[in-house]
This record gives C-alpha cells, structure tokens and sequence, in this order.
C-alpha cells in the first residue's frame, strides 16, 4: 500500500510559498507516493488545484483531512499550535523547524508520538547538497534583496552618462558571503553596482572575486571558519577590528546587505547606530537576518522602517517574496529528501538511522527528541582547517608563476640528484686532467649557457622567430676565428720561414669572412625588417 | 691598438650581445635589442681587425670579403618574403656550419696556432679543432636539408633507412675511432686523412639526422640547428682560445636548446624521439586514418557567403592560423578581414599554437608583416579558456595543433599534445584543401562535429571570396 503525502496550505501569514509543485508530484507518483494537496495550498504561488490535479495528486477541500489522511506531511514553516495538534502517532512530518530556536515545539511534536525531519538540520556533507533547503532559499533571498534594495533606492544601480548628467554607480556592501551574501553579490553586481563584500572566513575572498565583488578584509588575524563551512563567533579584539571596517565602508557605500548569521545563535549585531547615523540620506540597508534578531541595532523584524534617512528592510520572508521560484526550488529539495527516505522506489518511507544525512534532518523519532544530532564527521570546506593539505597545494600554484613555466616541469628528487651527480662526475673529469687555460675558457662558457638560459626564457613566443634570426646573425661572431688566420703577427719560432702555408690559410680565411658576412648583414638586416612590422 | 683594449672591447660586445637577447622579450624593446647586437658585432670586428692578432697586411683581404659578404646578405634580407623565413634562417645556420668547418681547417693546417704549447695543451687544442669541425659539418649538411625540405625542393615525408639507429651508432663509433687516430697523429700531414674522413661521416650523419624528420616536426629541426651553430661557434672560441667566441656561442646555442625544448613540449614529444624520426617511428609509417577510434558523423561543408554570413553573425572570432595559410600566402586576406570584421565592433583575436608553421614563431611573423597588431594574437595559454564563449572560430590551414582527439583519445598518436580547444565554441570553420588529414596522419573528428563546418579549397582564394562577400 503506498503510502500518502499530504501538502497542506502554509498558515504563517504572508507566507506565500507551497512545498510542492506540479512537476515535483509527478516524480512524487513515480516513486509510488500518491499525493494529496489541500485545495488553494498554491494560490500564493499562483499554481492552481487544476494543475496539480493534472500532474496526479488529489485535492483535499480542508486542512483537516489533508492531515487526517496523509502519512507523511510536506510543510515550508514549521506548524504552529493547530496544525501541532493534528499531528497523529506514526505520521511524518518534513518542514523546516528551526529546532534550535523552538525547543517547546519539539517537545509538543515528541508528544504526538511522531517522526520530524527538518530541512534546516541537514548535515553539510557533500552527498546532502541536493538537499540542503537552506542554501536554497538563501540563494533567493540575496537575490531577492538586492531587488528589494533597488526598489527603495531612489536612484540608478549602474553608472550612467547621461544627457541629463552623469549617474554615478550605486556602491554595495554585502556583509557575509554565504550562499545568500554572494547570490546578493552577483546580482547587484548584474545590475551595475560597485560591490564590496566582507566576511570572517578568509577563503571565500576568491569566490566574491568570482562574482564580480571585491573581498573588503578585516585587518586582524583569526581563522572564522567553523565546522560544516559555517562562520563561528569571533574574538573581541576581531569584532572591534570588524566593527572599525564596517563604519568606514558605512561612510562609503549605499546599500548594506546583511547577512551574517552563526548557526543556533542570535544574528551578531554588526551596524550600529551610529553607523545608520553616518550613512548618506537615501541609503538602504537589508538586513537579511532580521528573522533571527538582525545584523542591524535598528531593525525591526518584518517591517521597512527609517531611520535617520536611512531605509531599513527586515523583511524575515524575502524567499517567499519569489514564491514561485522557491517554492520550485525547496519541493525539489524535499523530491531529493523523499529519495533518500525511499531508497526501494515503492512508496514506503524508511528513516533510517544509521544513515548520516537522516540522521541529522531528524529531530523528533517516534515520539522522541533526537536532535541535537553527533557533530558531523567531515566538513564540507575543510580549507583552512588542514594546513597541511594547504601546504601541500601551495607549491604548485607558485611554480605557475614562474616566467614562461619557468624550468618546465618541476623534475622529480631523485633526477635532479642524478643529474648533478653526473654534473659533479664530469668537472671533476675535467679538473683532473685539463690544463689551467682551458679551466679559465671553461668557466666562462658554463657561465655564459647559464646566462643564455635566463635571458632566453624571458622571450616572448611571438619573438622567437627574430629571435632565432638575431642569435643566428651573433653567431657570425665566429668570423673573429677567420679574421686572427688571415694575417696573423710573424710568430718566432721553431719551425722556420714557409713552414705555415700562409697562402692557403688566408684563402680559406676569406672565403671564411664572406660566407660570415652574408649571415652577419643579412642576419641583422632581416631581423631589423622583421621587427619593424611588429605593430599594437 | 693593444690586446687589453681588444679584451675590453670583447667585453663590451659580449654585455651587448646578452641586452640584445634581453631586448626580445617585447616588441617594444626589441628594435633596441637588435641595434645592441649591430653595435655589439661591430665592435667585436674592429677591436679583432685593430687588435693585435691581425696585422696590416690583411686589411684589404678582410675588407673585399666583408663586402662580397656584406652585399649578398643585405641583398638576401631584402627580398625574401616572410614565408620564407625558416628556409632563411636554415640557409644561414649551414653558413655558419661550413665556417666553423673551414676556420677548423685552417687552425689546423696552421702550425703556428698550436707552437709553443705543452703536449697537453696541444692535445686539447686538436680535440677542439676536431670537435669545432664535426659540430660545423653536422650544422652545415643538416641546414643544407633543412633548407632543402623547407623549400620544398625536397619532400617533406620522413626518409627513414632500415636500421637507422645501428647506422648512427656505427657513425658515432667511427667519429670516436677517428678521433682517436686523429689525436695520436704525430704530424699534421698524417692527421689530415682522418679529419676529412670524419668531417665526410659528420656531413653524412647531418643529412641522414635531418632527412628522418617529419616536416611537422620542423620547428624543432630548425631551432636545433640553431643551437648547433652557437655550439659549434664555442668550440670555435675554444680552438683559439677566444672567450668572446665562446660566451657568445654559448649564449646562442642555450637559446636554440630553449627553443628547441619549448617546440617539443608544445608536440607533447621527447627531444630524443624527434631527433630519432617521425611520427608513428615504430612501423616506419604513418597510421592510417582507421584505427580504432575512427571519428563518425556527417562533414557539413559551406560555401565561402555563407562563411561570411556566419562571421557578420558572430559577436567574438578566433582565428587559428597554420601551415596552410602561410603555404596559401593568405596572411594579407586575413588582416583585411580582420579589419572588416573588427569595424563592425566584433572582438577579433588569433590563437597561435606554439607550433603552427614550420619555425619557432613563424605565425607570428607572418600576421606582422600583415599587420596584425601584435595585442590581439594571443598564445595559446592565454586564449584556450574564452573558446567556450567564442561565437565563430575560423581555423585556416591547420589540423594537428587543434584535433580533440589529443585529448580524448588516449591511443592516438598525438594524445597528450596540448592543442586548440576550438570544438569548444558555438561554431568552427576549418578551411583545407581536402578531408587530407595532418602531418601526424591522424584523421581528426573536429571535422565531424555536429557545430563544425568545412570550407573546402584554396585558402587564399576562399578567403578573397569571404571578404568580398562580407563588404558586399
């Protein structure tokens, strides 16, 4: 008998988001589930009974029997005090809840003698991605908060010169470059605006880069990554350096986007009063943690207020401010959640215990409180964390660097001690049995392949053929050895008068320097031609 | 003037020679940089000719050929045209060769080169004549090929004797046996025999080295050569104990090693394997075009207007220049097009392989003389990640530096060879002449891709139709 999942209408007020769409019940079918969906449960996201008729699930006309009926119960908000009471023995119910902040909540779900999974406990491993809600819906809200911040912004986001006079661009601060901090930094960055971005874990300096932001550091040494890529609470003497950055970029900036959260903590107060105080009139601050306190000392939860010119956005629900687009995003999460429940296809939820990602989305099992889960084994950025792996990964990095790959490939230890080895076998040779002048012409030629190396590296690729042309001309230095032939002083010696057949050696010397000459004008000359085109 | 002066002089030459060098590494020094080697080369013959070891008896003697010399080389460097440029270069690396052979010659014939010195010492100074004398007459008749084959006044296929490498060993056996006699001469007249039976095994050896050579794998045969006649001027300087003969050899020889193993690195190839004969060296001949991997699909063929109509489509254009277009003399039709396409604000640039041509930076070259500015030809390390954003790439004349197969197929002849990831764009045009594959013989499933379009015929003419067609 497959068993039913059962989507209620979301009774938060404003909440517009549904935690299923038509595409997702069709899969839902597939993996043997039959749907049932309280009528209207997606008018906030303007999808209609009739379509998810179409894709096959049943509508339910109330609340009630969508619970009474459903085995499993998909939610987006975790249920308030009516729905907790329709919770039944045996039933599952998978939401986000928030387990941290709403420990009575738990408590009254443990009592109904039920299993709860939530979306926001998922574990940050690797494998949980697909279904990790959270990154989801923060994805949006940046994205949905920059929009938010250009509607109340009284001017353009991209610097425009216009008829009417230059536009300067908007300036962005982003605070926090989780998934939501760097959606936001992608999207005001598409819309023009100059963005700067700040937070406590160093690493993710690169991916704002990436996203056309520009990473503001704090000037203060401490590592902030906590575990699971989470950020950590910071030591006094950081949040003061912190602070100090803030109020100057406050000075600076436009727009503020806030998003710095520290997981089952109250959100950490970041602008001060003060700070609003020295913002321009006409600026905008969004403050993206309102729900959990806010990163502002002015923000009030919910609402837009202003303060000293400056406009305060604390809307708690900017996800579902896109319901259609979160609403799709977290019932493909939940689809992914409902695969991993029902590895066997056939319509029967399993949760399973011994399984790491079920493990820490389960708060309540059968009437027990189960959370909080063991600490997660792996991190999902252990970056910082293992300095050695970063050693390790370091040298490479610099070798790129070097010229034009400098030395080519890094050769292994053992070769290039072979290679000297050879190396020292060889002089050793060399000063065992040749004679004092020839060590002297020695030393300069092993100093002179070694000089040629360096210069030559430095060449462009695209010079390399003036290059080759201008060392063939030097080599026509070579005429120097037909020059000392061709009349060389009367040497003194043993041999006597008509002994060198000079007349030879100067005819061969000659034909020497001609042939030299040819290579040495033409040589230069064509480089000279060649170069000559070579033209921006 | 006194030797110290001379020394001095040579000094100078040597820290000139060593700017010029330095000034390559832009365009914009490098104008300066071969003006430094001018003044460099200058000084180094006067302070020789008004040194102490040559008296005025000679002057007129130098003078005559230094203008026979003069003239024929600027003559030379007038009228070649920028596609003949490594057969060029290859004719002057044998000139080079053939001195280093006949100032070997002579310093050995002379007797007073070698009075007064110690037993010792002379053994040394004929170990470097003889070596001088096999570096200059391997240099000379392995130019002497490579201009030939350059030229196309001799095939380009390898010609690979059977046993080849028992043939070089046995040289190499005989140069060594020859040396040995050759040291143990007791007068010049009985030492003469083996250094002309050598210096005939060294010419031999030079034609045998290079014919082996596959014309795709010139680049390295010419930078090679170069290394060979900065080594063989070093041995020179070593013979006549003259320093700057030997830095600056030195210093040109280490630039044509660099070049050489820059090229290879570029073929994903070992120096040794190059030198030792051409592609698919195992059984001698090329593989065919079957295989096991054998690229399927359809080859989509386009006229030269609707090539135009894809460029005037395109917002960004990669061209990838090779052999092709500098056989086609092409380099002028594709400037102009570049200049059309680029008035009409469409981000032109070229990708040049480090091996396209036939010597080390012969692309380049090339689009200067057409006047291609130098800031859009990119190298390939530069230009390989922006294929996937590129909307049309036009590849004229080249095959083997942009077949996927090099990295998909890890049983191909060429696997492992960096190439041009064209494939990556929205869409390649691959001008050739026939389906003919490339030097390696490796046919290349670039042709077949879905996104990849053929434009078959004379690359000059094709492109004089596209660029009447895209000013139409």
């Amino acid at each position: 008998m497959a068993q039913l999942i059962g989507i209620p209408k979301e009774l938060y007020p404003g909440e517009k988001r549904v935690a299923t769409v038509p595409d997702v019940v069709e899969k839902l079918c597939k993996l043997g589930f039959s749907v049932v969906v309280e009528a209207g449960a997606g008018e906030g996201a303007t999808i209609g009974d009739d379509a998810y008729q179409a894709a096959g699930a049943t509508i339910a006309p109330d609340a009630a029997s969508v619970w009474a009926q459903a085995d499993i119960v998909f939610k987006v908000r975790a249920p308030n005090a009516d729905e907790v009471t329709r919770l039944r023995e045996g039933q599952t119910l998978v939401s986000f809840i928030w387990a941290g902040q709403n420990p009575e909540l738990l408590k009254a779900m443990a009592e109904k003698k039920a299993t709860v999974i939530s979306m926001d406990s998922v574990p940050r491993i690797s494998r949980a991605q697909k279904l990790d809600a959270l990154s989801s819906m923060a994805n949006i809200g940046g994205y949905r908060a920059v929009i938010e911040a250009a509607h109340a912004f009284g001017r353009f986001f991209t610097g425009q010169i216009t008829a009417a006079g230059k536009v300067p661009p908007a300036k962005v601060f982003v605070i926090g470059a989780g998934v939501a901090g760097l959606a936001a930094i992608g999207a005001a960055s598409g819309l023009g605006a100059i963005v700067r971005a700040n937070d406590t874990r160093p690493e993710v300096a690169d991916q704002i880069k990436s996203l056309g932001g520009e990473f503001v550091p704090v000037d203060y040494v401490e590592e902030g990554s906590g575990v699971g890529g989470y950020a950590k609470v910071m030591s006094e003497g950081f949040q003061k350096a912190q602070r100090e950055t803030f109020a100057k970029q406050a000075k600076e900036v436009d727009i503020i986007i806030t998003t710095a959260l520290i997981p089952g903590k109250p959100a950490p107060k970041l602008i001060t009063a003060e700070m609003v105080q020295s913002m321009k009139p006409g600026s905008v601050i969004v403050d993206m943690a309102a729900e959990q306190g806010g990163n502002c000392e002015l923000t009030e939860p919910g609402k837009i207020v202003t303060k000293y010119g400056v406009i305060i956005i604390g809307y708690a629900d900017l996800p579902s401010r896109l319901p259609r687009q979160s609403s799709n995003l977290y019932a493909t999460n939940l689809l992914r959640m409902t695969e991993e429940l029902c590895k066997t296809k056939d319509g029967q939820i399993n949760v399973n215990m011994e399984d790491e990602v079920l493990r820490g989305a389960t708060v309540v099992k059968a009437g027990e409180v189960t959370w909080p889960p063991p600490a997660p084994k792996l991190s999902a950025a252990p970056a910082g964390s293992t300095p050695a792996k970063a050693a390790a990964a370091a040298p490479p990095a610099q070798k790129k660097g070097h010229g034009h790959g400098g030395g080519g490939e890094p050769a292994s230890a053992s070769k290039t001690a072979a290679l000297f080895g050879v190396a020292a076998v060889l002089f050793l040779l060399i000063g065992a049995y040749a004679p004092a002048a020839f060590l002297g012409h020695f030393t300069v030629f092993v100093l002179a392949c070694f000089v040629g190396y360096m210069v030559v590296w430095n060449v462009k690729p695209s010079l390399h053929t003036p290059l080759m042309s201008v060392t063939n001309a030097i080599s026509s230095i070579i005429v120097i050895g037909a020059l000392v032939q061709i009349a060389p002083p009367a040497v003194e010696s043993v041999l006597g008068e008509g002994a060198r057949p000079d007349a030879l050696i100067r005819w061969l010397a000659v034909a020497g320097i001609a042939l030299t000459a040819v290579n040495m004008f033409g040589g230069f000359a064509v480089t000279r031609r060649m170069l000559a085109m070579f033209r921006k | 003037m006194s030797g110290s002066i001379t020394s001095v002089a040579y000094i100078g030459a040597t820290i000139l020679f060593i700017l010029s060098l330095g000034g390559l590494s832009n365009p914009e020094s490098s104008r300066r940089g071969n003006l430094y080697g001018m003044i460099g080369m200058a000084i180094a013959v006067l302070a020789t000719v008004f040194g102490p070891q040559v008296t005025a008896a000679g002057l007129g003697w130098i003078l005559a050929a230094l203008v026979v010399g003069g003239g024929i080389g600027l003559y030379l460097a007038r009228t070649v045209q920028m596609t003949q440029m490594p057969e060029l270069v290859a004719f002057m690396h044998s000139l080079v060769g053939l001195v280093a052979t006949v100032v070997g010659f002579a310093s050995y014939i002379d007797p007073t080169a070698a009075a007064g010195m110690s037993p010792a010492e002379a053994g040394i100074h004929h170990a470097e004549v003889y070596l001088g004398v096999l570096i200059g007459a391997v240099t000379l008749s392995g130019s002497v090929i490579a201009f030939g084959k350059l030229s196309g006044k001799i095939g380009g296929k390898p010609l690979l004797l059977p046993g080849r490498h028992w043939l070089n060993l046995a040289l190499l056996i005989a140069v060594i046996v020859l040396g040995q006699r050759f040291l143990s001469a007791g007068s010049i007249d009985a030492g003469m025999m083996p250094l002309m039976i050598m210096t005939v095994l060294a010419l031999l050896f030079g034609v045998h080295m290079v014919m082996a050579i596959g014309g795709a794998d010139m680049p390295v045969v010419v930078s090679m050569l170069n290394s060979y006649s900065g080594w063989a001027a070093a041995a020179t300087g070593f013979m006549l104990s003259n320093d700057l003969l030997i830095v600056t050899g030195a210093l040109v020889g280490s630039s044509g090693a660099i070049l050489s193993y820059i090229m290879c690195r570029a073929m994903n190839r070992q120096f040794l394997s190059v030198i030792a004969g051409g592609f698919g060296s195992d059984g001698g001949v090329p593989k065919a075009a079957g295989g096991a991997a054998a690229p399927v699909g359809e080859v989509t063929s386009v006229s030269a207007l609707e090539t135009a109509e894809l460029l005037k489509d395109a917002s960004s254009v990669i061209i990838v220049p090779g052999y092709g277009m500098a056989v086609a003399q092409a380099q002028h039709t594709v400037y102009e097009i570049t200049k059309t396409l680029r008035e009409r604000g469409k981000n032109v640039r070229f990708a040049i392989h480090p091996v396209a041509g036939r010597m080390p930076g012969h692309m380049n070259v090339l689009l200067a003389e057409a006047k291609v500015p130098y800031d859009i030809v990119m190298e390939m390390d530069e230009i390989n990640e922006d294929f996937p954003n590129t909307s049309v790439v036009m590849v004229i004349g080249a095959n083997d530096i942009v077949n996927p197969s090099a990295q998909d197929d890890p049983g191909s002849p060429i696997a492992g060879m960096p190439v041009l990831e064209v494939w990556k764009a929205q869409t390649t045009i691959v001008m050739k002449r026939s389906m003919a594959s490339g030097y390696a013989g490796v046919d290349n499933p670039l042709f077949y891709k879905e996104n990849n379009r053929m434009l078959f015929g004379d690359a000059k003419k094709m492109l004089d139709e596209v660029l009447s067609a895209l000013r139409a």
